[in-house]
């Protein structure tokens, strides 16, 4: 276990040099230049070729990327070019946010997804399973920007049941974990269903039946675990893609996590925060992977890591 | 932005204006206090006056700063701001400005023409990376110290505390506007050397409000500053600014009464609905602004180099159907100039719409057959439908355009690099920063912006034409009638040389709740956009 858990714990630190290189590539290919960003419309070429020197842009980009990854091993992810705060701290007052969206969103895809995976199980092949299933594949369709404004429409302008977007109490979390996680319980509504009808088919089902049990204690105590535990694994999986969700869903909600900070850092070329997100993210992706792969025997030992 | 010599000298009398020649009336019905809601959908990146240049930071710097000169409320008429009066040399190249007593910062500190000096040192460094340093070029010294000789301007000193002289390289008609940018407010150096690099989060100076509280990511409240230098402003105790709110959610919170002004406006989509219902589109202000969207036809690729076909392009365009696809939020334009700018030239009818008379032009041009030719766009709404409505047009004549819609700093790239021949300037385009119409020539139709990287995307130098804005601005008194005719004249050769279709210019609609009082013009001010925060109140 020791020796696996090193193994991968070097394997995902390869991986995050990897995404560190390639984003710093793609941004450096980029035909969009960060200094006339920040120098404005009306600059002279003199101002321009001051600030792009100050900020070694004028370097190799070899020499930028040694110079960048030598400030990050000593915990250093520079300045933003226009806010000329640190990428850190921009990073650190907004992070809180987007964890909770992604607990917000994760709960909401498992109690939807898994709820309704089990009702169309139990009925399988009728039209409430057959409905189920055709909704579930709307919600994995939607686009999370038309789901987030039709529930705020809905919910927030016409019932006035919630805030019209931002943040700061329970209230406020609601709509937009939903919209973060209907796309998510579209596809556990699928797994869970598929999962369910497999373990209602096996022996110790049956068994169980045979020996007098009601059948909401067989679906329950029996079925339900079995069904649910290789589909938890895949909640650390589902974290690189709330990621990308959660750009979208943290604008149309006014929700200061790093999703907001990203898309906007992204149009205005303010590479040291569009790479201090991409490196925040992809640190999630992994780990959320690494948890998944960990996890796994415990719930499944039929499953060994080497 | 001026990069040009002086070639000629205007002979100015000395012009001494004291302080209550400008003055503004004050609204009788307005009422202290109250707080208001603004949205905005981008966070703000900084609060420094000398780096922010933003369209949601521009008017909040401008209600936390002052500069030595501002405008009157609603107007683009110059007044006089920390300076409470000043003196121009008969040779227009001295300035001396009298500072206002007893003008405190937000940390308490009276201040001097030390700040004065600091503050335009500051800017200018390149240490600073200030994108509005090179308004101040016409200062004598700036070279030395964008170069790094000099630590100092030279041509900036403290003559007394209360008194400081600048004195310029060149005359500048426009140099009191820019004295009024937000680049030249001024600022105290204790604040700056304590925040650093953090200024911008923190900011301090001598504003009608001070900023209380910011919530990265959600909210700014800026307060009232209870010591504010001008008697009786502002009305409002604060202000609270909501960040992060997509502009069809702000509409939505206007709607139940939650929000104030959304500041990126009325979202198109929605424009229609507002407007076609009359309880709410009473509460819409409508104002010109000093924008124009054109198209660029880059000189320097075949065949648009021939001026017969920069004219055949020019009539092609169907201006009036590019502005029904924006809802009608826009007039057709003529000219480089907006009507609301000193220097337009009325009258003037431009190339008018006229097909056939393109393909005769086309084929005067041995082009009869047509060509075809790339349109770089930037890729939001409503640019790329504005692109097709050209592709048609072009199409019309015979000219193939194919549509290049990439991100807008792509588009800027492409066009600096002089790689587009052509770019719709939608999401882009040039909003003047202050209004003088000098301040559309130098870096989008001038040799300045013309090298690599500027914004002149036609890559269209005229010297000749260059020599007439040097002289325009050469003059002393920015708004001297001769001066503006000049300027007419310099917009009239540039379209005879037609490096650009002028298409539209933008009008602004700015939307209020029904508790917001104080004028109309106050809601479209031309400088503090989109509203000026230090003259509006509420009625309730």
């Amino acid at each position: 276990m020791a020796a696996y858990l090193f193994r991968r714990l070097v394997q995902s630190a390869l991986i995050l040099l990897g995404v560190s290189f390639i984003t710093f590539v793609l941004l450096y290919v980029l035909p969009a230049d960060p200094v006339r960003q920040i120098a404005g419309r009306s600059a002279t070429q003199q101002t321009v070729e001051n600030i792009r020197h100050q900020l070694g842009l004028d370097q190799p980009m070899l020499v930028q990327y040694a110079r960048y990854l030598s400030g990050l091993v000593q915990g250093d992810m520079g300045r933003s070019y226009l806010q000329k705060t640190e990428v850190a701290s921009l990073i650190a007052a907004r992070l809180p946010a987007s964890l909770l969206l992604m607990a917000g969103g994760i709960a909401c895809e498992l109690v939807i997804g898994l709820s309704l995976g089990v009702i169309a199980a139990l009925w399988r092949g009728r039209a409430l399973d057959q409905g189920l299933m055709v909704t579930s594949f709307v919600a994995v369709s939607a686009p999370q920007f038309v789901v987030g404004l039709l529930l705020l429409y809905v919910f927030a302008v016409q019932l006035g049941w919630f805030p019209i977007g931002g943040y700061g109490t329970f209230a406020h979390l609601v709509l937009p974990s939903i919209a973060l996680g209907i796309m998510g319980s579209g596809w556990y509504s699928r797994m869970m269903r598929s999962a369910m009808v497999e373990v209602l088919r096996q022996d110790y089902i049956r068994t169980a039946r045979a020996k007098g049990l009601t059948r909401a204690r067989v679906i329950l105590r029996h079925a339900l675990p079995n069904a649910i535990l290789p589909i938890i694994a895949m909640i650390g999986i589902d974290i690189g893609i709330f990621m990308g969700g959660m750009v979208v869903v943290e604008s149309v909600f006014g929700w200061p996590g790093i999703g907001q900070l990203a898309w906007q850092a992204i149009q205005r070329v303010d590479i040291p925060i569009i790479m201090g997100v991409t490196l925040v993210s992809a640190t999630a992706i992994v780990l959320g992977n690494l948890l998944a792969d960990i996890v796994t025997p415990f719930i499944d030992p039929r499953i060994k890591l080497r | 932005m001026m990069k040009t010599l002086l070639t000629s000298t205007a002979l100015v009398a000395a012009l001494a204006l004291p302080a209550a020649a400008q003055d503004y009336t004050p609204d009788p019905n307005a009422t202290p206090g109250g707080m208001i809601t603004v949205t905005y959908k981008d966070d703000v990146a900084t609060l420094d006056p000398a780096i922010g240049y933003d369209w949601q930071n521009w008017s909040m710097i401008k209600s936390l700063f002052d500069g030595l000169m501002d405008y009157v409320p609603g107007t683009t008429e110059l007044r006089p701001g920390l300076a409470e009066s000043y003196e121009i040399s008969d040779d227009g190249k001295t300035f001396t400005f009298t500072l206002r007593p007893g003008v405190k910062f937000h940390n308490g500190r009276e201040m001097t023409a030390e700040d004065v000096k600091y503050s335009l040192d500051r800017v200018t460094t390149p240490a600073t990376q200030s994108p509005g340093a090179g308004f101040f070029a016409s200062i004598a010294g700036f070279d030395a110290i964008s170069d790094g000789s000099a630590d100092t301007l030279s041509g900036v000193e403290v003559v007394e505390p209360a008194t400081v002289r600048i004195t310029l390289s060149r005359p500048d008609a426009t140099f009191l506007h820019v004295m009024a940018l937000n680049f030249a407010s001024i600022v105290p150096k204790e604040a700056v050397d304590e925040y650093g690099s953090d200024f911008g989060k923190h900011p301090v100076g001598t504003g009608a409000f001070k900023l209380d509280e910011w919530t990265i990511g959600q909210r700014l409240v800026f307060a009232k500053n209870e010591d504010f230098w001008r008697e009786g402003v502002p009305y409002l105790d604060g202000v609270t600014f909501e960040v992060g709110q997509e502009p069809i959610v702000a509409l939505l919170r206007l709607q139940q009464g939650e929000v104030d002004v959304p500041g990126d406006g009325i979202p198109p989509a929605k424009f229609q609905e507002v407007m076609g219902d009359p309880a709410q589109a009473a509460r819409v202000v409508e104002g010109g602004q000093l924008h124009t969207g054109y198209i660029t036809l880059n000189v320097g690729i075949a065949p648009l180099d021939k001026l017969e076909v920069r004219e055949a392009i020019n009539m092609a365009i169907n201006k009036e159907r590019i502005t029904q696809i924006i809802n009608g939020r826009a007039v057709p334009a003529t000219q480089p100039l907006p009507p609301s700018m000193p220097g337009y030239t009325e009258g003037y009818d431009g190339y008018a719409y006229d097909p056939e008379g393109a393909k005769a032009k086309l084929a005067e041009a041995g082009l009869a057959d047509g060509f075809t030719t790339e349109l770089y766009v930037m890729n939001t709404d409503p640019n790329p439908r504005i692109a097709q409505a050209i592709q048609q047009d072009l199409k019309a004549i015979g000219v193939t355009a194919e549509i290049r819609s990439l991100a807008q700093a792509n588009v800027i790239e492409a066009g600096g690099a002089g790689q587009a021949p052509m770019i719709w300037s939608g999401g882009m385009a040039w909003i003047a920063d202050f209004p003088d119409p000098s301040n559309f020539y130098g870096p989008i139709l001038g040799c300045a912006g013309a090298g690599e990287g500027g914004w002149n995307w036609s890559k269209f130098c005229d010297e000749g034409i260059d020599a007439m804005a040097t002289e325009a601005d050469s003059m002393t008194d920015p708004s001297a009638p001769e001066r503006l005719k000049m300027w007419s004249d310099v917009y009239m050769k540039v379209m005879e040389e037609a490096p650009w279709v002028p298409v539209f210019n933008e009008q602004r609609y700015t939307m209020k709740s029904a508790r917001m009082g104080g004028d109309d013009s106050l809601y479209v001010d031309p400088v503090s956009i989109p509203i000026n925060y230090d003259y509006v109140y509420v009625t309730e």
